[in-house]
């Protein structure tokens, strides 16, 4: 009963990241910004105290000239939902107001601004650095309050944000639905601003439970990984990349590790579990 | 604990038996009258706070407005075309128009045509200098509650008076009621201050949290996440 949301089915919502296709190029960020209303500086030299609900990450191979290669990597919420216990993401079990909870309808994890009093203990327990803590009240330039998003709630000062999937376009687009004597929502109805904002295309978001969807294909791919898996918190941000590197630099792996050996072993019971 | 704790503790029990005072000597039994007098004395303090709380309490709380113009429901529902929808409708995307703008108004009242006290102040202060109408919204929930129309009135097929009460055929707007407090409208607690019974039938349903989750478990089997109602 509790995973069903009135008539439709409990959706899986999720992201794939084609890391070949990110040229880092930032639009994302950009999109998410204007998208959620988040706050931002005049100087945002100091990367550890700005607010981004999706970050562009730079990582390199740390080879000499010759062999150098980066790769962008652009983090959103990883909306964890953990193994077996199916809604146990590492910041709803440490929150002790129930600021952020798990949504077992679309598998988004919540952060309610009004209840969240800024102990930031599911900050600390964010294995992804995906929520930001806001340290001052945002300043907004000149006359740009009036053209913020009244669907997305503005926050202030001692309150911690994150990324939410773009929420509030779901909410919309159900409501559209409900207009429409609709059940289920198209795949396209409900797409993220930072998915509909890359050039490139490398961000795909959809229901990872559906297999209409080019989420559900993408998953299975065989260069697909996902960060941190081996902490149990079943990401439902997965990426691909052709480069190995890359796929080791998504865990902490010892030496002799093989990533790939690991990466399908750990696999195969998320797999399972989806499916339930 | 260490031991002199534990000799403190019990010596410090000791004392006050070595300095109780005797017990006091009456002269004369209590009377029954001086608790009589007690007993009143209480009542009235009792009544008193109850009568501030009841009454006196939500008259300092609520501040009182006027809307801006006091709109009359029943006389226009004969006149338009398509009941509540020519003026409260769906757009296509889904979302509610929520309370009319001037649009819905200006095919008709160009000018005046009755020359009603509220229909000259309408078009003189609004219609003519094209200003949109004020209006106070009863309902208004905070910034971060996420409300649809479409999913209760269409979805679950629920008539406007059961939340709103029967506002949409009165001749009259009620008084807008703020709370000096939150600045919320009082229709969001309901007009029962102590929030027991039912409210009266005509009155807008009390929309707090837990009132949106009791019927939402009723109807739906949960209450729902946060993210349902939150934005
Ligand atoms: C001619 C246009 C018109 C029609 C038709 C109309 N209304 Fe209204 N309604 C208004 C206006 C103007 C207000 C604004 C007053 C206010 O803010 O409460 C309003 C306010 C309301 C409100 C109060 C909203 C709030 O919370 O403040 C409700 C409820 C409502 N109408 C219901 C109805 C219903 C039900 C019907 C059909 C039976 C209906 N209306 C038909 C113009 C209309
Ligand atoms: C279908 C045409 C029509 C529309 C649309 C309409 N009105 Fe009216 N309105 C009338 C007529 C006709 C009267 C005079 C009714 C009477 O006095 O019998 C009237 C009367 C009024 C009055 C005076 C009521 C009184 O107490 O005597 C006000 C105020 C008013 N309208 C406001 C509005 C507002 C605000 C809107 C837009 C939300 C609106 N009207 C939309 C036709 C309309
Ligand atoms: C489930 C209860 C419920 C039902 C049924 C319902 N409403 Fe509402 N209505 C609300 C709530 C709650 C709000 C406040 C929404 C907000 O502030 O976000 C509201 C707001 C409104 C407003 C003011 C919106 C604005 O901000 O401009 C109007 C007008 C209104 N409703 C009219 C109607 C009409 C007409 C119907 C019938 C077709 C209806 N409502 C059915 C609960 C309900
Ligand atoms: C009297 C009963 C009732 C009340 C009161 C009520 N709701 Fe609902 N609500 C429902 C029902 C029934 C549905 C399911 C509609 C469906 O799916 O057919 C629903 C659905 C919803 C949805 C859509 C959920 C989705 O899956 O998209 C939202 C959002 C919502 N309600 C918010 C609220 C809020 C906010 C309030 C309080 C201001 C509220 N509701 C008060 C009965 C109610
Ligand atoms: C069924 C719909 C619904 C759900 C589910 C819901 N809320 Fe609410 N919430 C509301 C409504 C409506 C209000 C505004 C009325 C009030 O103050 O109670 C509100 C108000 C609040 C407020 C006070 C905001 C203010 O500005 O006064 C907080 C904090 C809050 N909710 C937190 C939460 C949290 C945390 C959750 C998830 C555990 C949650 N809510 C789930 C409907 C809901």
């Amino acid at each position: 009963m509790k995973e069903n949301n009135n008539h439709s089915n409990a959706k899986r919502y999720g992201m794939v990241i084609d890391l070949d296709k990110c040229t880092g190029c930032g639009s994302c960020m950009v999109a998410c910004y204007s998208e959620n209303n988040v706050p931002f500086k005049t100087d945002e030299t100091n990367k550890l105290d700005s607010l981004n609900w999706i970050r562009v990450y730079k990582i390199s191979n740390n080879k000499p000239y010759p062999h150098s290669e980066v790769c962008y990597l652009p983090m959103p919420c990883m909306q964890c939902d953990g193994i077996g216990k199916h809604g146990h993401s590492p910041c709803v079990s440490v929150c002790p107001a129930v600021a952020t909870d798990y949504d077992y309808s679309t598998g988004i994890v919540s952060q309610i601004y009004t209840r969240c009093f800024g102990c930031r203990y599911c900050m600390a327990a964010c294995p992804y650095h995906a929520r930001k803590f806001n340290w001052w009240d945002p300043v907004w330039p000149a006359d740009m309050e009036k053209y913020l998003s009244p669907n997305v709630s503005a926050r202030m000062r001692g309150v911690v944000e994150k990324c939410s999937f773009c929420f509030h376009r779901y909410q919309l687009a159900r409501d559209k639905a409900y207009l429409e004597k609709r059940q289920e929502l198209a795949e396209d109805e409900y797409q993220t601003a930072c998915a509909q904002g890359c050039p490139t295309g490398a961000i795909t978001f959809g229901d990872l439970n559906n297999k209409s969807h080019a989420v559900y294909k993408l998953k299975k791919s065989p260069t697909a990984f996902r960060l941190l898996e081996r902490l149990e918190t079943n990401p439902k941000v997965y990426y691909l990349s052709s480069k190995s590197w890359v796929r080791r630099a998504g865990d902490n792996y010892l030496a002799h590790e093989e990533t790939e050996k690991i990466n399908n072993k750990v696999k195969e019971p998320y797999e399972a579990k989806e499916h339930l | 604990m260490s031991s002199t704790d534990k000799n403190q503790t019990v010596s410090s029990e000791a004392a006050p038996d070595s300095v109780t005072p005797e017990p006091e000597i009456h002269d004369s039994p209590p009377s029954t009258t001086s608790g009589w007098a007690v007993f009143m004395f209480f009542m009235i303090g009792f009544v008193g706070s109850l009568l501030s709380g009841w009454i006196l309490f939500p008259e300092l709380l609520y501040s009182k407005k006027e809307q801006p113009i006091d709109f009359n429901h029943a006389i226009h529902l004969d006149l338009v075309y398509d009941g509540c929808n020519s003026c409260h409708y769906f757009r296509d995307d889904g979302t509610f128009a929520g309370v009319p703008g001037m649009d819905s108004c200006v095919d008709c009242h160009m000018d005046v045509m009755t020359g009603a006290p509220e229909e000259v102040k309408f078009v003189d202060e609004y219609v003519t200098p094209g200003i949109e109408v004020p209006w106070l919204i009863y309902s208004e929930q905070p910034d971060c509650v996420f409300f649809s129309h479409s999913a209760h009135v269409i979805g679950a097929d629920m008539s406007c008076e059961s939340c709103h009460g029967d506002i949409g055929t009165s001749t009259h707007l009620p008084v807008y009621q703020e709370n000096r407090l939150t600045g919320y409208s009082r229709d969001i607690w309901g007009h029962s201050i102590s929030r027991l019974g039912k409210p009266e039938p005509g009155e807008p349903k009390p929309m707090k949290m837990n009132d949106c989750a009791d019927c939402h478990l009723e109807k739906m089997g949960h209450k729902g996440a946060c993210f349902q109602c939150h934005k």
